[in-house]
């Protein structure tokens, strides 16, 4: 709760840097603020806060999963100085990301679906601005327009939902909901139902699965890079966290009569996102594919068995979204070095700057899910689970797919290696330690998978 | 504590060689290796079958799922262990006078495999295993990837790919024997071997061919080769040896530790299936590389031939086929090496290894016939050189198994002497095609090379004992555990 308004302060607080005049120090301001935050929030990791008539809960749940968008935030902020800096947007910008963040946390710590719109509303609102931040640029309107279209009509969608399963069940409150379900199971309202798909749709246009994932690539693609990745982190973190609430949670007594759309839903995710990346010639429109068929390998272990599954949920997402930025941090600093992100300014990278190749090369391995690093141990929980739970022809399905993906995530390796170039690329050392360390996290979290697996006991 | 240090020390060179990128990366990387062959040998000096306990170390990585970081040697392991501490230090050393210098990097990529490779042969655990295995291939991928010739792109991409399939489909048959161990699961070697030894018949042979598939590609084996040839070709001379030498190693070492003694029924009833896909390998192979106008690619092509009656040898799950399997993969490590050695010499010097292009080297280059021939013969299996010893063992085995089998297998050594005598003959002897080509002789560089190569040959060949005793007890006792468990088929 604390957190909630300490984020929501940075928020004001960038809005009055420009009338106080001391945009300088605000980028620091906010990195501090964040972590500060962070801080603030794993203080009560032992006794579940609740607030507002338990409107929000601050259970374990809701603090990793915010911890971790604060988290990421903050490397965020580190990456991108660039994105605020020599702009006069500078305040708006920190801003929104703040609101953006705000509404992150409200989407990973709701016990309300009031709460739940509302979270999804105010990141949503802002990133629909955020999306088309970059006015000059054809391409980031259009992103800006289609996410605002596409996204209203969810919202629609989820608001609808929201309110044929209150018909039903009586509550708003997630808790009352469960016992609700779990004690009449068998005697609820066909509208109940219709409002649980609703919401599904809802939400899945949010986490981007097929087949909702129609404004993803355009989206992603169009926005500036940094957005981009903003929103394939932070963002994804918070739609997929209130993808478990609502679905893994809040409707677990009724899971039967959703789980084989859910399956039809992974089953499509994994083929179309991966096989469509395949035929990508521009960096960042393949990560965007990429970013909905990870979606997919996340939704395979939360239909295998979600109560076991809010561990490696928390790695799965701590992981994708620590190569995601790598990734996309040295996608950004080509592309603002080359003026393009296609494969071709991939030619050569690593006698450009073998740094920059390495940290990318790791990042695309971990994403294809190569030991030893995070990405595969997360992959590889997944799989697990599904095994475990019976799943094994879906598991068949997620391997060939996944060796889809190394056929894409390999591109650009083979473009940085395989081809040679004479001229050289340089990062500044400040961009080379953050890109360095997000790199060296990878590879720690690949190699000691448990310390962060067990957080969720 | 000392197989921890084989794993670690060269990881340790490695991530020293990256960050402070050291002017003579080489002769740095070379002392590592030298290091690291030094205490491969003293614990061949000190080791004795019996205490066990005293050649493992473990501790708990992943507690939660089971999965503990447990490593350790018996005969088996050691002898491969040998085989890679033992070559890599050769490796370094041939790419010292290379005419393309490599920079540190290269040598950081080629400790790294060497700590992979250490990793695979001595992991105690499903999922360890499955780590180190994958982790050899990402070495091996970028050495072949930047320093590979012309067409190298795609051809280490098919090869990646190939690989990677084939180990997945290993990862999902482990974690299928995972959740048949009781309790809480675990990937430990023991449990495996529990859980798998008690599936029926039908899911041993599901089990079977997961883990099959990809110790096939990995060696190949036919039909699962077609990455082979290209990928040998295209890589660069130091890929090629660690790929042929040592890599293609851990396919059998994957069917010796973990596809006989895990699932024996499985290796019962299709066994015989992949001894015969062995044997169709080692024919086709021998016939496509008589044809073969490159001489690397001979060499691949050879390779295949040898790595089927390996094969074959070890899937007759005796100790005569498994006792030759081992040292014919010390032999054919060596042997390898040489040859790949020798026709990167060759190529350099008279810039081609068109076959018909060459010729009557013989007279220019003396010393290097006399080597070349030395290192052909134990190939073709001449009494008194190591592969003598191999092919025979493994012969004798496959005999036993089945005599047609056998027989056709025998044609190895016949068609191995078609192969490569001709090719010897047209490069080395015989009028120079090519006038103006002759080449210089070895230099001092790589006589110390080729020498101690020449050296072991004989020695292994004349007296293989010590070798064959390193691995008996564990062969045995491996082969005890596999009649039983095998003997319970209705």
């Amino acid at each position: 709760m604390n957190a909630l308004l300490i984020v929501c302060g940075l928020g004001f607080i960038s809005l009055l840097s420009e009338i106080l005049n001391f945009k300088k120090g605000l980028h620091a301001i906010v990195i501090a603020g964040l972590i500060a935050a962070a801080l603030m929030v794993v203080r009560d990791w032992n006794s579940a806060a609740h607030y507002f008539n338990d409107m929000l809960i601050f259970d374990q749940f809701a603090i990793a999963f915010s911890c971790l968008i604060m988290a990421v935030a903050a490397a965020w902020f580190c990456l991108a100085p660039s994105y605020f800096i020599g702009d006069s947007h500078q305040t708006d910008r920190t801003a929104l990301i703040a609101f953006t963040i705000v509404g992150g946390i409200m989407m990973v710590s709701f016990n309300n679906m009031a709460i739940l719109f509302l979270g999804i509303e105010i990141l949503s609102i802002s990133l629909y601005v955020l999306a088309g931040s970059n006015k000059e640029s054809f391409f980031s309107n259009e992103a800006a327009f289609k996410y605002f279209i596409m996204g209203s009509f969810a919202t629609g969608f989820l608001l609808m939902g929201i309110a044929l399963v209150y018909g039903a069940t009586g509550s708003f409150d997630i808790a009352r909901i469960t016992e609700y379900l779990a004690a009449h199971s068998d005697e609820l309202p066909g509208f109940f139902y219709v409002g649980l798909f609703l919401m599904l749709i809802g939400i899945a246009f949010k986490i981007s699965v097929v087949p909702f994932h129609f404004w993803a690539p355009d989206v992603y693609a169009g926005s500036p890079t940094l957005i981009t990745a903003f929103m394939s982190t932070v963002v994804k973190i918070a739609a997929v966290g209130a993808f478990y609430k609502i679905f893994a949670q809040c409707f677990l007594p009724v899971q039967a009569s959703f789980t084989s759309t859910v399956i039809v839903i992974i089953t499509l995710t994994l083929l179309v996102a991966n096989i469509t990346a395949v035929y990508q010639n521009n960096v960042k429109r393949m990560l965007a594919y990429s970013s909905v068929a990870q979606v997919g390998y996340i939704l395979l272990g939360l239909i295998s068995d979600s109560a076991k599954f809010e561990g490696p949920l928390l790695y799965y997402l701590t992981s994708y979204a620590t190569t995601s930025l790598v990734a996309f941090g040295v996608l950004y600093m080509i592309e603002s070095a080359k003026g393009s992100s296609s494969l071709e300014v991939f030619a050569g990278l690593y006698t450009k700057n073998p740094f920059a190749a390495i940290c990318m090369t790791i990042a695309l391995l971990s994403l294809a899910g190569i030991p030893p690093f995070a990405g595969f141990f997360a992959k590889y929980s997944v799989l697990s689970m599904a095994v475990d739970g019976n799943y094994i022809e879906m598991v068949i399905l997620a391997i060939i797919t996944s060796l889809i993906g190394v056929y894409y995530y390999f591109k650009p390796i083979m473009a940085m290696f395989g081809q040679r170039s004479d001229d050289r690329l340089y990062f500044s050392p400040g961009q080379k330690l953050i890109i360095g360390a997000l790199t060296l996290l990878i590879i720690l979290m690949g190699l000691f998978p448990d310390s962060l697996i067990s957080v969720m006991g | 504590m000392m197989i921890l240090f084989l794993i670690l020390w060269p990881l340790a060179t490695a991530l020293g060689l990256y960050v402070l990128r050291p002017a003579n990366a080489k002769v740095v990387a070379f002392a590592s290796s030298l290091i690291e062959l030094v205490v491969s040998l003293l614990i061949v000096i000190q080791f004795r079958d019996q205490d066990a306990a005293m050649w493992t170390y473990q501790v708990p990585w992943i507690p939660s799922l089971g999965i503990n970081f447990s490593v350790g040697m018996d005969g088996i392991s050691l002898l491969l262990v040998l085989l890679t501490t033992g070559l890599v230090p050769f490796i370094l050393l041939s790419s010292f006078k290379m005419p393309n210098q490599k920079s540190a990097n290269f040598y950081a990529l080629v400790l790294l495999m060497q700590m992979a490779l250490v990793g695979v042969f001595t992991a105690l655990d499903g999922f360890l295993f499955y780590v180190f295995w994958e982790m050899a291939l990402i070495p091996i991928y970028f050495i072949c990837l930047i320093w590979g010739d012309e067409s190298r792109v795609p051809v280490t991409f098919k090869f990646f790919v190939y690989t990677l399939a084939g180990s997945l489909f290993m990862l999902l048959a482990l974690l299928f024997l995972y959740y048949q161990t009781p309790g809480n699961h675990s990937f430990d070697i023991h449990a495996l071997y529990k859980a798998g030894r008690e599936l029926s018949t039908f899911q041993q042979g599901i089990i079977f061919w997961g883990l099959f598939l990809a110790f096939a590609i990995k060696m190949p084996i036919f039909p699962f080769h077609t990455w082979q040839p290209d990928t040998y070709t295209v890589a660069p001379m130091e890929g090629t040896m660690l790929l042929s030498g040592i890599m293609l190693k851990m396919g059998f070492y994957g069917l010796i530790r973990w596809l006989l003694p895990l699932v024996p029924l499985g290796v019962k009833e299709w066994g015989f299936t992949a001894i015969i896909l062995s044997v169709i390998g080692i024919v086709y192979a021998s016939i496509v590389a008589i044809n073969q106008k490159d001489f690397k690619r001979l060499i691949a092509y050879a390779s295949i031939a040898h790595v089927g009656l390996i094969s074959a040898g070890v899937l007759t799950s005796s100790k005569l086929g498994m006792q030759g399997a081992l040292i014919q993969m010390i032999s054919h490590g060596i042997l390898a090496f040489a040859l790949f050695y020798i026709c990167e010499i060759i190529s350099t010097r008279s810039n081609t290894r068109i076959i018909t292009s060459l010729g009557g080297l013989r007279t220019s280059a003396p010393i290097l016939t006399t080597i070349f021939v030395i290192v052909i013969l134990g190939t073709i299996a001449l009494p008194f050189t190591s592969g003598f010893v191999g092919e025979f063992l493994l012969l004798n085995a496959l005999f036993q198994y089945n005599m047609i089998l056998g027989a056709v297998g025998g044609l190895t050594i016949i068609l191995g002497a078609v192969y490569l005598l001709p090719a010897f003959q047209y490069m080395m002897l015989g009028k120079n095609h090519a006038p103006g080509a002759d080449i210089a002789d070895l230099t001092r560089h790589e006589k110390i090379v080729l020498y101690p190569i020449v050296v072991l040959v004989f020695v292994i060949g004349i007296h293989p004992d010590p070798l064959l005793k390193i691995s008996e007890v564990a062969v045995t006792d491996l082969l005890e555990v596999f009649s039983t468990f095998s003997a319970n088929v209705k």
